[in-house]
């Protein structure tokens, strides 16, 4: 037999310790993405055309060069310019930033997508910008863009082995560090792969769900 | 600004390994994107079963810990991949799989018209696909393959963690040598900036070309100015 | 446009077909279809004579279109049969069981059938040369050439002989499904089945499809059905007028005295409805 079982029982509580991390840094960097995501969006609606040249070309910046090499940034450069972050902080950073640029995407779709008349009749009824927004917009923009989202806070989930890279004792770092003391790379790393399943593919059936009730 | 000139080689060295592993592993996305996609919307149930699996499997997972497995984990039950070789079929298996989601979609967006109208000519299915379906379809794949492409490069900076020398890798190699990192790495990033910006051009003008070769983007019947035009 | 003084021996000449081997080229029997709950036809009987050209007109809902549908194997029938010249189109034997027809034996028998579609359906991706000789190449198993040479005589007799390298997308509604014509006929059917083809036209559009129609008819002997609300042509073309309703035919007659003296209350209600809108 190829695979160890009495192996796997044993280090099944290490890994889901690890797991347990994994879901930490997903719902810190979630959290992240989602209220920096909504502030892109908005500042580049904004009037002014610098706010809205700047926002989009961090935006665009950020979208278009790889996670890890931010990652690298905020971990091990950032202290040269006398910014200490732990692995969890620059790792929740360097995910919610790098998703907030893909959410801001889903939250300007989804604004855009609110029916010209809902702003007509806003003004008519001579509503404050912060009413507006609060009230009418963002209460019919946000939940039909609800799936996208959910899709995106899955995808931060499986990034999450990205920090193991920065010492964060996520998953895939326990498995690495399992692995790299006994040689059985076989067992951990396939466990990893399997919760990884467990967790992504009944979220993605939600978000699935949550797709065909907000009618698409 | 003369300390730019002495990494400068060694970025550029690790940026062509980048492109290289992107190339590969592309073409390996492109030709498990149409396996899966048209295994998905095949008649026959097992293919469709393998194709479901195929996509859940290596889009549930993560790309590192793809990568990882078979880097270390494959080697115990025999199989041993060189590091590239690992890197190229785990981002190519991995970006595969949402590219056969992309080619399932676009085939089952074409219109149940165009499958009545090879019906009323009596065309096999294959004759279907190859001249009917697939050519209109590929129109449609090109912009979400355009961003996966985006994906596939921005992923490739993971080989770096297998010790790859590629761009993230030798960016990290620099900072172990105690050059001035915060250059070292905005340089980095602005590579790959140029190197996603250059790839999205590529596409556009791709797909310029695909809408061309199905009569899009060409004047199209206009009664009155056809009328007015004619020569006396 | 010159398909008004049709050249009737170079019709015959381009759209030959075969001599029929039956004495019905289309027959249905006891044809049952559901979509559903909703049962559309029911124990469904009814034949076409070679050559013979039927009009069917009725409701929607009445089941005329999923007659065409039907022959033309886009649907499949829940109960009875469809034989076409000669040859059962639904069923085939197994020792002395009759099993549902496979891919093989349908694909045989549907060569007979063509079809002309309301959104003329032409391939956006190929010129219309490309059109309408893609399927004589592969599936008639005529070479490039020979495919293009029939190309373009049919392309000649619908009148769009200049317009062999332009897209569908420059083309009007009319000459677009003049080109559907074309193509359909380029296989050589036996049996046409025309749904509701100038419905989806402009009105000034209509007149040259039906032209080419009226050429069609008047020159070669395929069997045509046409589903269509343009009482004129079904008047100039049909042997035979069936009339609709609720999955059964209600009434059938020769056109003059169908349209002129039906028998049949709803009949009557249908045709007074269509002349008003007319």
């Amino acid at each position: 037999m190829i695979w160890d079982w009495d192996y796997t029982r044993d280090i099944l509580p290490d890994l889901l310790r690890g797991l347990v991390v994994t879901v930490q840094a997903t719902l810190v960097g979630s959290v992240v993405a989602l209220l920096l995501g909504l502030v892109f969006a908005l500042l580049r609606r904004s009037s002014l055309r610098a706010v809205r040249i700047v926002t989009g070309a961090f935006v665009e910046f950020i979208r278009s060069t790889p996670l890890l090499v931010q990652l690298y940034v905020l971990f091990f450069v950032l202290p040269t310019v006398g910014i200490t972050l732990s692995g969890f902080q620059a790792g929740v950073i360097g995910l919610g930033v790098h998703y907030a640029t893909y959410t801001s995407e889903v939250y300007r779709a989804g604004i855009e997508g609110v029916p010209r008349g809902q702003w007509e009749a806003a003004t008519a009824l001579n509503l404050p910008a912060s009413r507006v927004w609060r009230s009418v917009i963002l209460p019919q923009a946000i939940p039909r863009v609800l799936p996208a989202l959910g899709n995106y806070v899955i995808a931060m989930f499986k990034e999450t082995p990205l920090l193991s890279a920065i010492t964060v004792l996520e998953m895939l770092a326990i498995a690495k560090g399992l692995g790299s003391q006994t040689f059985r790379y076989l067992e951990p790393l396939t466990l990893v792969g399997l919760l990884f399943l467990l967790v992504s593919l009944p979220a993605s059936l939600t978000v699935r769900r949550l797709e065909r009730r907000f009618g698409h | 600004m003369s300390a730019i000139l002495d990494f400068l080689p060694l970025l550029l060295k690790g940026a062509w390994v980048t492109i290289q592993i992107t190339a590969g592993a592309a073409l390996l996305g492109l030709v498990c994107a149409f396996a899966g996609g048209l295994a998905a919307v095949s008649g026959s149930r097992i293919s469709r079963a393998v194709a479901i699996v195929y996509v859940e499997f290596f889009r549930g997972t993560s790309a590192l810990v793809q990568l990882f497995w078979l880097f270390f984990a494959l080697p115990l039950i025999g199989i041993r991949f060189e590091p590239i070789a690992a890197g190229i079929v785990a981002l190519g298996l991995n970006i595969g799989s949402y590219g056969s989601e992309v080619v399932r979609g676009a085939i089952k967006a074409i219109p149940k018209s165009q499958y009545e109208a090879t019906v009323a000519l009596n065309m096999t299915p294959y004759r279907r696909m190859r001249s009917v379906i697939l050519p209109q379809a590929v129109v449609g794949m090109l912009p979400p393959f355009g961003n996966l492409l985006i994906e596939l490069l921005k992923g490739t900076s993971l080989v770096s963690i297998i010790s790859i020398a590629d761009l993230t890798f030798n960016a990290q190699v620099l900072r172990s040598a105690a050059l001035p990192t915060l250059t070292v790495f905005l340089v980095v990033l602005a590579m790959y900036f140029v190197m996603a910006y250059t790839l999205t051009l590529g596409m556009k003008l791709l797909e310029r070309r695909a809408a061309r070769s199905i009569g899009l983007g060409k004047l199209p019947y206009q009664p009155d100015a056809v009328k007015l035009a004619e020569p006396v | 446009m010159d398909t008004d003084k049709a050249d009737t021996g170079k019709w015959a000449e381009t759209v030959t077909v075969e001599p029929p081997v039956a004495r019905e080229m289309v027959r249905f029997d006891k044809v049952v279809k559901r979509y559903g709950d909703n049962v559309v036809l029911r124990e469904l009987d009814f034949h076409v004579a070679p050559g013979e050209r039927i009009t069917l007109i009725g409701p929607s809902g009445s089941g005329k279109t999923t007659i065409l549908r039907l022959l033309m194997t886009l649907e499949k029938i829940d109960e009875g049969k469809i034989h076409v010249d000669g040859e059962c189109l639904t069923h085939t034997r197994r020792g002395d069981r009759e099993i549902t027809a496979d891919e093989k034996h349908t694909r045989r028998v549907r060569k007979k059938i063509g079809m002309i579609f309301q959104q003329f359906n032409l391939f956006p991706n190929m010129k219309v040369l490309r059109n309408v000789a893609e399927a004589p190449v592969h599936c008639l198993g005529l070479s490039r050439e020979e495919a293009e040479a029939r190309a373009i005589e049919l392309l000649d007799l619908v009148g769009l002989g200049e317009k062999v390298d332009s897209y569908p997308s420059q083309l009007s509604g009319g000459q677009q499904q003049r080109v559907a014509i074309a193509r359909a006929l380029a296989m050589q059917p036996k049996v046409l089945c025309l749904d509701e083809v100038t419905s989806a036209l402009d009105p000034e559009l209509v007149a040259e499809v039906l032209n080419v129609l009226r050429n069609v008819a008047a020159s070669t002997d395929i069997t045509m059905l046409c589903v269509t609300h343009e009482m004129k042509f079904a008047r100039d073309v049909s042997d035979r007028v069936l009339m609709f309703d609720k999955g059964q035919i209600v009434e059938q007659a020769p056109p003059d005295k169908l349209f002129t003296q039906p028998e049949h209350q709803r009949t009557r209600t249908f045709l007074r409805a269509l002349l008003e809108e007319h």
